[in-house]
């Protein structure tokens, strides 16, 4: 009887050429992506031709949801320190440093300025939960809003205004954050939309 | 391919004395590649690739101290206002608005042969022009510098309409967005976002109920 011979084939294979395109992929990601920034609610931003692109530095984005709560969230952490120090020095409330260095590590902020302190003494993700439910007040009695860009313009004046807001919000809120803007003459300013394809809707 | 032989003689004889071993250094990359796929994994979830687009706008001054003098006042025959209701209705009127005669505001819509249709008819002749430009371009007869500047020099031309955008309280803001890419659709450059007064309101009402307040207008 003759033995039958499994040829032994060998299972292993080269992952070189894999990994040479993983690692191009992944280059491609660092170096094309930002990061998403936290927002505590979700927007969904209307469409448009618009191709300019945002600049990158010198933000000051204004986050308008459906139910008219404004954010707003600043792309250099000191500035949002001297924001909070000169806002809170203006309604009479001093932080001390440890709210200060939390408040910097918040990505979006929009707290009435009297519950700052009781917000800023909670843990991280307790924040996040009750942060939706607050907004700067924008209203004509208590503009805490117009505040808060008053004193950011006056740390950072190369501040460059950005709103982005949901496509359902009325257009009620929009005009009070409009017309709060227009007050501090800030007429400048840009409307975050997301691409729509105009050649697909002529048709 | 990650594999590194060293073989001396061709590996063809093989002589009696000395054998030398054959020694393959083989890389074994898999590791590697897992870790890279769960890097790229976290960087497709946590980062956003496009750049979100952006609209500049210029708001007029809210300014009290600028009188109507100082404000370029709008030739009745040039103005379109287009006035944004609520549930994605648009209505736009020329000139000076008629509160008497409900049918001078019109009913249009945010489609292509809606609106866009109206302004580009109004604006014909800066549309053929910019277009012609556009052409230029593409055949690299002009630059892009030449292109901007020209482009700009006919949307603030004289007889070009003046669009004037009001929104009721009930617009949406994807309303107002989408009335603003109209203006850059239709290549209007004089257009501005007004405070509704109740004058509109009042049209809008009186459209709806097809002149029924026709006679309680106001003056």
């Amino acid at each position: 009887m003759s033995k039958v011979k499994v040829a032994r084939k060998s299972t292993r294979i080269d992952m070189t050429a894999m990994s040479d395109v993983t690692v191009l992929l992944l280059t491609f990601f660092m170096l094309t992506s930002t990061f998403v920034k936290k927002e505590p609610v979700q927007v969904t931003t209307p469409g448009s031709v618009s191709e300019i692109k945002i600049p990158e530095t010198n933000i000051l984005s204004i986050l308008i949801d459906t139910k008219g709560k404004v954010f707003m969230s600043m792309d250099k952490q000191s500035d949002m320190v001297n924001t909070l120090d000169s806002v809170g020095s203006h309604y009479g409330v001093t932080f001390t440093e440890q709210e200060k260095k939390k408040f910097k590590l918040s990505a979006t902020f929009g707290i009435p300025i009297k519950s700052m302190k009781a917000y800023l003494a909670l843990k991280p993700d307790e924040q996040d939960k009750v942060l939706a439910n607050y907004g700067i007040p924008t209203d004509s009695l208590d503009n805490q809003f117009k505040v808060w860009v008053q004193k950011a313009r006056a740390i950072n004046p190369a501040f460059r205004i950005a709103i982005k807001a949901d496509q359902n919000t009325p257009y009620k809120v929009i005009k009070d954050v409009m017309s709060s803007l227009q007050d501090l003459r800030e007429n400048r300013y840009n409307l975050i939309t997301s691409l729509k394809n105009e050649t697909a809707n002529k048709k | 391919m990650a594999e590194i032989q060293s073989n001396d003689g061709g590996g063809k004889k093989k002589k009696g004395g000395s054998k030398q071993k054959k020694i393959s250094v083989f890389v074994d990359f898999t590791p590697m590649v897992d870790m890279n796929m769960l890097l790229i994994t976290f960087f497709m979830l946590c980062t956003s690739l496009s750049k979100p687009q952006t609209m500049e706008i210029n708001m007029p001054s809210n300014d009290k101290k600028i009188t109507e003098k100082d404000r370029d006042a709008v030739k009745a025959s040039q103005a379109i206002t287009l006035v944004l209701g609520g549930g994605d209705s648009i209505f736009y009127y020329t000139g000076q608005p008629n509160y008497k005669d409900y049918n001078s505001l019109k009913l249009s819509s945010y489609k292509a042969d809606g609106i866009r249709d109206f302004l580009l008819k109004r604006n014909a002749e800066a549309v053929n022009k910019i277009n012609d430009l556009k052409q230029k371009k593409l055949q690299l007869k002009i630059t892009q510098e030449q292109f901007t500047k020209e482009v700009s020099e006919i949307k603030g031309g004289k007889g070009t309409p003046v669009v004037i955008i009001k929104a009721a309280d009930r617009a949406t803001y994807k309303n107002l967005i989408d009335a603003l890419d109209e203006m850059q659709i239709c290549n209007i450059g004089k257009y501005v976002i007004d405070k509704i007064t109740p004058g509109e309101n009042f049209l809008i009402k009186n459209f709806q109920t097809k002149g029924g307040l026709s006679q309680n207008a106001p003056k």
